[in-house]
C-alpha cells in the first residue's frame, strides 16, 4: 500500500508506473493494478492520466476498470472486509456471516462506513476452503467462523484504532 | 551445512491463515535460545493437503507429523522433541501409539489412498528455494528434452502418455501441443491458465504456492516442443502468496540460466512473464484469458480460429492449466509407460481435488483416476460431520453438476462424470448433506454466472438471468409447475447458442439437480415446502404441542399476534398471519417451536 499522502508524489509515482510499462504489450491492466495500490481506488482523474500516458482512449480504460471486480471506482475503507462467497463457504453459512457483518457495521454489501474505517464486500472464492467459512480483513484471513464471532473481531479493530488515536 | 533435524512447516494459504507464520517465528526464537538453530533447519513448505488439521508440522528424520499446532505447543516441541528426542505424542496426527512414528499415518485414509504426482513436491520442499526443487529431480526433464529429444519426440511422448487437460474439459494435451507446433507463425506463445475461478477450488493455487518451478519447467518444455520463446502465466490477483512465490521462482530460474537465453547451452531461449487477473471469472475461458493478457476487457472470441492457430496477439498459442503442466516433468522423467499404468483406460494419471463443504477432512487430495466417490468421501474425507447423511457431491463448480448418493460408487474419471451430467471441472468437490437444499444450490450457481457473465452474447447475458429469476421465484414459494418446464427449455437453448464455455455450461447445475432431485423442485412448487429447511420464505413455524408448557411468552413477543392459546395449554401459530420473523422461536425456553 502506498503511504505517501501528498497529491504531487502520488502523481509522480503514477507517471513512473506509466513510463515503466509504456512499451509493454497489454500494459493497461498491470498499470491499473499498480495505480490502485497508490490511490486505493481509481478516480476519473487517474483514469484520464493513464489513458493519456498509454495513448489509449479513456473509454477503453473505463471499460476495463468496470469490467474487472478488482478495480474500484469508489474509495474503500481502511479495513477492507471481504466475505468469501465460494461454494465451500456458502454451504457452511457464509450468508449468515455477511448478514451479521452488515448488522454490526450498519452498512450493506459494497458500502463503506461513514468514518471510512470499514468497507464490506462479498468476494469470490479466496481458496481457503479448508477453513470455511472465511473472511479477509485486508490481508488477514479469519477462518472457521460463526456469526457469533463477528462482533468481537470488529471490536478488536475498533480498539486498535482507538489506541492509535 | 548438514542439519540433524528438519522441521517442515506448511506455509500455504490455509495454514498461514491458521497462523503458521507465528509458529515459525516462535520456533526460530526458541531454537536460538536453546542454541540449536545451527542443528535444526526450518523449512517453509507448500500445502500438505490436510488444511482441516492445520497448521501442520513435520519433523524429520523421525517423520513425526504434528497437527493443529499452536504457538503454545512450540516450547514443548522444542524441549521434548528437538532437545530430548522424545516425540510429543498428543500432537501426533494419526496413530498416537505407533511404534514407529513415521508409520503413524499408514492407517490414516487421507494419506494412504492418495497418489501424488502433480502435488509431489507440495509439503516436501521449500518452494522459495530452487536448489530444493533441483534436488528432487527438478529441471532434469528439461535437460533431457533440450539435449536428447527432438520437439516432435516430446509431443509424441505426451500423446502416448494419454494426459488430458486438467482444467476441465479434458482435451488430450499431446494433441493440443501438436496443433500449436504445426501452426505456422514467426512468433508463438505458451500460456498457463492459473485463473482458478471456480468457487471451492484451490488445487492450482496449492501447486503454485508449493511447487512453482514445476510449472516453469513444463512451460519451458512446451516452448521447445512448439517453437515458442515467450510464456505468460495468467494468475489471479486474489492469490498473493502464489504470485510472490512465482516471482521468486522466475527470478531464481533466470539466475541459474534455466530461463533466458541459450538454456543448457543450446540454441533454445525462453522467457516467462506473469500477468495478474483482476477478478473476472470468464477470464478462465481460453480466448477471454488471452484478450485479458492483451489488456482489454476479458471477453471471449468465437472459435475457430482456435488459439493454436490464432491466439495471443493473433499468434499461435498453447494454453494449458497449472495442474496439467505440473504432471509433465514427471511423465518425461518416468516415461509414458509408467504414466499409463495409473488411472483408467481413457483417463490416465491422477486428479487433484479440493474437497470442501460438509466433510470432516477438508483439504487437497490427489487420487488415481477411477477412485470411487465413496472412497474420496468416507476413506479420504473421513465422512460427513455430525452424523448427517450424504446427499450429493458437486463437481465442476458453476459449469458442473451434482453426483447424488445413489451414484456414490461411480469411479471418478472424465467420461463417467460426463455421463452423470456433471463434469471433472478443474477439481472442486463440494460435499453436501441433508441440510442443503438443491434448488438453493442451483440458484447459488446461477447467481454466480449471472454476475460473471461478460455480457457479450445474449443467450448467456439474458438467458441465465431469466433462469435465475425463475429459480428465485421457486425458492420464494411462488413457483408453478410450468416453471420447471420453462427452465428446461431455456437451459437447452442456452447450451446450444452461448458463445463460450461459461454460457454453454451455465445451465448444468440446474439440469443436474433437476435430473436427480426433481422431487425437491416439485416440493417447492406444488407443496410450497423446502424439504431441507433452507428457503426461508417456505419455512413454517409450528408449536410442538408435547413440549409447549403454555407459558404465553411467545404470544406476547409475536409482533403480529399470530400466536394464540390458553395459559398452561399448548399454543398454536396462525400460518396466514405469521411473518416468519423467528422471534417466538428465540423466546421459547422449552424448544417447543420449530421450523418445517
Amino acid at each position: 500500500m502506498g503511504v505517501c499522502c501528498c497529491k504531487e508524489s502520488k502523481e509522480q509515482k503514477l507517471d513512473e508506473i506509466i513510463a515503466k510499462y509504456k512499451d509493454t504489450r497489454g500494459a493497461l491492466i498491470p498499470v491499473l493494478h499498480e495505480a490502485q495500490e497508490i490511490y486505493g481506488y481509481l478516480p476519473m482523474g487517474v483514469q484520464k492520466r493513464i489513458a493519456e500516458g498509454l495513448n489509449v482512449s479513456l473509454a477503453d480504460v473505463y471499460g476495463v476498470v468496470t469490467f474487472y471486480t478488482q478495480f474500484s471506482l469508489e474509495p474503500k475503507g481502511k479495513y477492507k472486509i471481504n466475505v468469501c462467497m465460494g461454494t465451500a463457504c456458502y454451504v457452511k453459512g457464509s450468508g449468515d456471516i455477511l448478514n451479521k457483518l452488515s448488522d454490526v457495521l450498519k452498512i450493506k454489501n459494497g458500502q463503506c462506513t461513514e468514518d471510512g474505517l470499514f468497507s464490506l464486500d462479498a468476494c469470490r472464492c479466496i481458496g481457503a476452503c479448508g477453513l470455511a467459512p472465511v473472511i479477509m480483513i485486508n490481508e488477514d484471513v479469519y477462518g472457521r467462523l460463526t456469526a457469533d464471532d463477528i462482533p468481537d473481531i470488529i471490536k478488536s479493530y475498533k480498539e486498535k484504532e482507538a489506541e492509535a488515536v | 551445512m548438514i542439519y540433524r533435524s528438519h522441521v517442515l512447516i506448511c506455509a500455504g494459504t490455509g495454514c498461514t491463515a491458521s497462523k503458521s507464520t507465528d509458529i515459525e517465528e516462535a520456533l526460530h526464537k526458541l531454537l536460538v535460545e536453546h542454541g540449536i538453530d545451527k542443528e535444526v533447519k526450518i523449512v517453509k513448505t507448500g500445502c500438505f493437503g490436510l488444511c482441516e488439521k492445520g497448521p501442520i508440522m513435520v519433523i524429520y528424520p523421525e517423520g513425526a507429523t504434528y497437527s493443529r499446532v499452536s504457538v503454545k505447543d512450540v516450547p514443548e516441541i522444542v524441549e521434548e522433541h528437538l532437545v530430548k528426542g522424545r516425540i510429543v505424542k498428543h500432537l501426533l496426527l494419526g496413530d498416537k501409539d505407533a511404534e514407529d512414528v513415521a508409520k503413524s499415518l499408514e492407517n490414516v485414509g487421507f494419506f494412504s489412498k492418495q497418489k501424488r504426482i502433480a502435488l509431489r513436491n507440495c509439503g516436501v520442499i521449500n518452494p522459495e528455494n530452487i536448489d530444493e526443487y533441483i534436488a528432487h529431480d527438478g529441471y532434469r526433464a528439461l535437460a533431457k528434452v533440450l539435449t536428447e529429444m527432438e520437439p516432435n519426440e516430446v509431443i509424441d511422448l505426451l500423446k502416448k502418455s494419454g494426459l488430458r487437460g486438467r482444467g476441465g474439459a479434458g482435451f488430450p494435451a499431446g494433441l493440443k501441443w501438436q496443433f500449436a507446433a504445426q501452426a505456422e507463425g514467426d512468433q508463438k506463445y505458451v500460456c498457463c491458465n492459473a485463473d482458478e475461478g471456480d468457487p471451492g477450488a484451490f488445487m492450482d493455487r496449492s501447486v503454485l504456492e508449493g511447487d512453482p518451478h514445476s510449472v516453469l519447467e513444463a512451460m519451458t518444455i512446451a516452448g521447445y516442443a512448439i517453437g515458442a520463446d515467450q510464456g505468460y502465466i495468467y494468475v489471479r490477483a486474489e492469490y498473493p502468496i502464489a504470485v510472490e512465490r512465482l516471482n521468486i521462482a522466475i527470478r531464481q530460474a533466470r539466475e541459474y540460466g534455466l530461463l533466458g537465453d541459450n538454456i543448457f547451452g543450446t540454441d533454445f531461449s525462453f522467457n516467462i512473464d506473469l500477468r495478474l487477473g483482476a477478478g473476472a471469472f470468464v477470464c478462465g475461458e481460453e480466448t477471454a484469458l488471452m484478450t485479458s493478457i492483451e489488456g482489454h476487457r476479458g471477453e471471449p472470441r468465437t472459435r475457430p480460429p482456435f488459439p493454436a492457430v490464432k491466439g495471443l496477439f493473433g499468434k499461435p498459442t498453447l494454453l494449458n492449466n497449472v495442474e496439467t503442466y505440473a504432471n509433465i516433468p514427471v511423465i518425461i522423467n518416468k516415461g509414458y509407460e509408467w504414466f499409463n499404468t495409473i488411472g483408467t483406460e481413457k483417463s490416465k494419471g491422477t486428479k487433484v481435488f479440493a474437497v470442501g463443504g460438509k466433510i470432516n477432512n477438508t483439504g487437497l487430495v490427489e487420487i488415481p483416476m477411477g477412485t470411487t466417490l465413496r472412497e474420496v468421501i468416507y476413506e479420504i474425507g473421513g465422512g460427513i460431520p455430525n452424523g448427517k447423511k450424504f446427499k450429493a457431491a458437486q463437481t465442476g463448480g458453476p459449469s458442473g453438476g451434482c453426483i447424488p448418493a445413489s451414484h456414490i460408487d461411480t469411479p471418478i474419471d472424465y467420461d463417467s462424470l460426463n455421463e452423470l451430467g456433471s463434469m471433472m471441472g478443474s477439481g472442486g468437490l463440494i460435499v453436501m448433506d441433508e441440510d442443503n437444499c438443491m434448488v438453493d444450490i442451483a440458484k447459488f450457481f446461477l447467481e454466480f454466472t449471472v454476475d460473471e457473465s461478460c455480457g457479450k452474447c445474449p443467450p448467456c447475458r439474458i438467458g441465465t438471468k431469466r433462469m435465475y429469476e425463475i429459480l428465485d421465484k421457486i425458492t420464494q414459494g411462488k413457483g408453478e409447475e410450468s416453471d420447471i418446464e420453462k427452465l428446461e427449455i431455456l437451459a437447452d437453448n442456452i447450451k446450444k447458442s452461448a458463445l463460450c464455455g461459461l454460457g454453454q455450461t451455465a445451465p448444468n447445475p440446474v439440469l443436474s439437480t433437476l435430473r436427480y432431485f426433481r422431487d425437491e423442485y416439485l416440493a417447492h412448487v406444488r407443496d410450497k415446502k423446502c424439504p431441507a429447511g433452507v428457503c426461508k420464505a417456505l419455512l413454517q413455524y409450528v408449536v410442538i404441542a408435547e413440549k409447549c408448557k403454555g407459558c404465553t411468552l411467545c404470544a406476547k413477543k409475536c409482533p403480529v399476534g399470530a400466536i394464540s392459546g390458553e395459559v398452561r395449554k399448548p399454543h398454536s401459530i396462525d400460518v396466514s398471519k405469521c411473518i416468519k420473523c423467528g422471534v417466538c422461536m428465540e423466546a421459547c425456553k422449552f424448544d417447543a417451536i420449530i421450523t418445517q
